[in-house]
């Protein structure tokens, strides 16, 4: 056997180098490009998608943009999240490269799980991504013993664990929230309620409110507009500055729209919410509209630029999709590899 | 030189103590874990040694603090999780079978999760249905877990020693009542690798391969037959992932007759497993078809004549190893 410690698994290094414009750009600027990418990336799943290139199932992230975006940009590049199977948004927002995300979407070679996952499980150790989770509240647990093992280790780190609203029916989340707020861990829990569990509206699963259910533990909790980036981050940057501080954990709950189906499959959808509701949300309430008008407003950005945003994103996604697509498959050999870690 | 001698409770807080003290990321909790040292006195002094930063007390939370310790090893710890008794495995299913057995094949070898997972096995402790259980098997069947059963107190502090140094889940069966058997342990540091079976007792006549306790139970079926004239080789593979299956495999091509005792149930179980191992590797040099010796069938019956039947005995073993001997 080997002795002595093995190497933390965590290299940051890497990924913080590809975020130069995280200093140069305006920070509501680059809150903006983020979305956008985001949006853009999902169109192109779903296109993939519905041109039967992509196997497996997809579930898009499009119109809850500004959450994922507004909590990752107030975390560091070492800060751990862990993400659900509709996890595009947050591993993009934590810094994952569209090109390796759709290369692991297509079961490539080159994605970021050598296309073992797939588009439930990417997972990122360069950017503190622990993967995303395909069962549903599955991963309340990895980020509250990541947040355990950042206050053990005294490393400073805090972990974002974003789950939906349906997640609130799994019992080990309470079980997980009791023990974050015994030992004080700096864990976020962020709920992402897009009313819609499956396809069933949250009131039919939910009793009592979302918050109350942190009041019971006595952890710090917090609502905010999901559509509001500004917002999001207002609120997350206050949260998880105050657990890096050793303030203990929080709860946030964000309220936000799917604007798809549970699933890109889902297309006949008016038995359990109308196209009117997804017309409000998507005209009136949209993420990144309404922040490209504040932006506009304060002069902080004109139309052009916006759609200079805009063009280089599709430029990029399309150049990712390119990839993917020439992308090899693995090995058939591959297939055994990576059940057991080897001893260091 | 006189062998020092330590129970088996004792191996197993040894080998923690001493993995504590040469890594400082291992740590311990579970319920009752600290002060109280679990209902068995395992872990007692380790909380006054190591602080109540590294031996915590969790509430009743199986399910939530063994997630809390897939993502504390995923984040750099070496956490050994413990669960009372073996029968609460089951609140810990999604967590062991869905986010520790995958997370490093899913995340394409990125991620690894080297956490322990201590807990318990077997029956006659009348306990009833639901602190009885011998549960090992499931975790056998999953990719991406590796399970350990010791037999005895050396083999306990060995193979503890390395399921914590390993790089991937681990989880280790402690028959509850094996935690007062006495054997030599040596005060150095070793280690036993994982998958490397132990011929406990050489023999000529029969293979007698069991698990835990059961071993126990062989190798005093083994003195009984040697009065017989009937010479029974007891092989531990001590390990069921990963499996020796070579060590296995020659010693029942030696002897041509094999039972196999495992405390689980045998429908689908390890006793399924390993006579398929061997039927596959020794078939022409059997004399007769493997036999499987697990427990009943049954929900483990709480009255003492009830329970004291449903699992291998060394008199039953003893028995259906004169059967198959007997000459024709």
């Amino acid at each position: 056997m080997t002795t002595a410690a093995s190497k933390p698994h965590t290299a940051p290094e890497a990924a913080a180098q590809k975020e130069p414009q995280k200093e140069k750009e305006n920070k509501w600027l680059r809150a903006y490009r983020q979305m956008v990418r985001i949006r853009l990336f999902e169109e192109q799943v779903n296109e993939l998608y519905t041109r039967a290139l992509m196997p497996g199932l997809a579930h898009l992230y499009s119109g809850q943009e500004a959450v994922a975006v507004g909590i990752c940009e107030a975390l560091k590049i070492d800060d751990y999240i862990t993400s659900t199977h509709r996890g595009h948004g947050h591993c993009l927002a934590k810094g994952a490269s569209p090109d390796r995300m759709f290369a692991e979407l297509l079961g490539k070679e080159a994605g970021y799980c050598r296309g073992k996952g797939g588009s439930m499980h990417i997972a990122d150790p360069a950017t503190g991504n622990l993967g995303a989770n395909a069962i549903v509240g599955g991963s309340v647990g990895i980020a509250t013993g990541a947040a355990f093992a950042a206050k053990r280790l005294g490393n400073g780190r805090v972990a974002a664990c974003f789950f939906g609203e349906g997640a609130l029916g799994q019992g080990s989340l309470y079980e997980v929230m009791n023990l974050a707020q015994l030992w004080k861990l700096p864990v976020i829990y962020v709920c992402e309620n897009n009313m819609y569990n499956e396809y069933t509206h949250f009131s039919e699963t939910t009793a009592g409110t979302i918050l109350g259910r942190a009041a019971a533990f006595g952890i710090e909790g917090a609502s905010v507009d999901g559509q509001d980036v500004r917002a999001v981050n207002e609120v997350a940057t206050r949260l998880i500055e105050r657990a890096r501080a050793g303030g203990g954990p929080a709860f946030l709950q964000a309220d936000t729209y799917r604007y798809s189906g549970h699933h890109v499959g889902d297309i006949n959808r008016e038995y359990y919410r109308s196209k009117q509701e997804e017309q409000y949300w998507k005209t009136e309430r949209d993420p990144i509209k309404l922040h490209g008008r504040w932006l506009v407003t304060l002069g902080q950005a004109d139309a052009s630029a916006l759609e200079q945003i805009a063009t280089e994103a599709r430029a990029e996604m399309e150049a990712a999709v390119k990839f993917a697509i020439a992308a090899p498959y693995p090995s058939i050999d591959q297939v055994e590899q990576d059940v057991y870690a080897d001893v260091l | 030189m006189s062998e020092r001698e330590l129970t088996f409770a004792q191996a197993v807080r040894e080998a923690l103590a001493e993995e504590m003290r040469r890594d400082s990321r291992v740590c311990i909790f579970g319920e009752d874990v600290a002060e109280a040292g679990t209902p068995f006195k395992v872990l007692s002094g380790l909380v006054e040694e190591f602080g109540a930063e590294r031996v915590l007390d969790t509430p009743i939370s199986e399910a939530g603090f063994t997630g809390v310790g897939v993502g504390a090893a995923m984040a750099g710890l070496r956490p050994v999780v413990d669960i009372m008794f073996g029968d609460f495995l089951t609140l810990t299913m999604d967590q062991m079978v869905n986010q520790a057995a995958k997370a490093h094949y899913m995340s394409g070898g990125h991620w690894r999760v080297p956490m322990v997972m201590r807990t318990t096995l077997g029956a006659t402790r009348r306990s009833a249905a639901q602190h009885s259980q011998s549960l090992h098997a499931w975790f056998s069947h999953v990719p991406g877990l590796n399970v350990v059963l010791p037999s005895t107190p050396y083999d306990a502090k060995g193979l503890l020693k390395t399921a914590i140094r390993d790089e991937n889940p681990v989880i280790f069966f402690e028959d509850k009542m094996m935690y007062k058997l006495k054997g030599p342990v040596p005060e150095a540091d070793y280690t036993i690798p994982l998958g490397v079976a132990d011929v406990k007792r050489v023999g000529e006549d029969i293979t007698l391969v069991a698990t835990s306790s059961m071993v126990q139970v062989a190798l005093g079926a083994a003195v009984m037959l040697e009065k017989e004239g009937i010479s029974a080789e007891v092989v531990d593979p001590r390990t069921t992932w990963p499996l020796d299956e070579k060590t296995i495999i020659e010693s029942a091509k030696k002897t041509s007759r094999v039972i196999v005792i495992d405390e689980g149930y045998g429908r689908y179980g390890v006793t399924a497993e390993l006579a398929a191992v061997i039927a596959e590797g020794a078939f022409y040099d059997l004399d007769a078809p493997v036999k499987r010796m697990g427990a009943m069938h049954v929900p483990i019956p709480f009255s003492p004549p009830l329970e004291d039947v449903t699992v291998p005995t060394e008199e039953t073993v003893t028995e259906a190893a004169r059967k198959m001997c007997k000459k024709s």
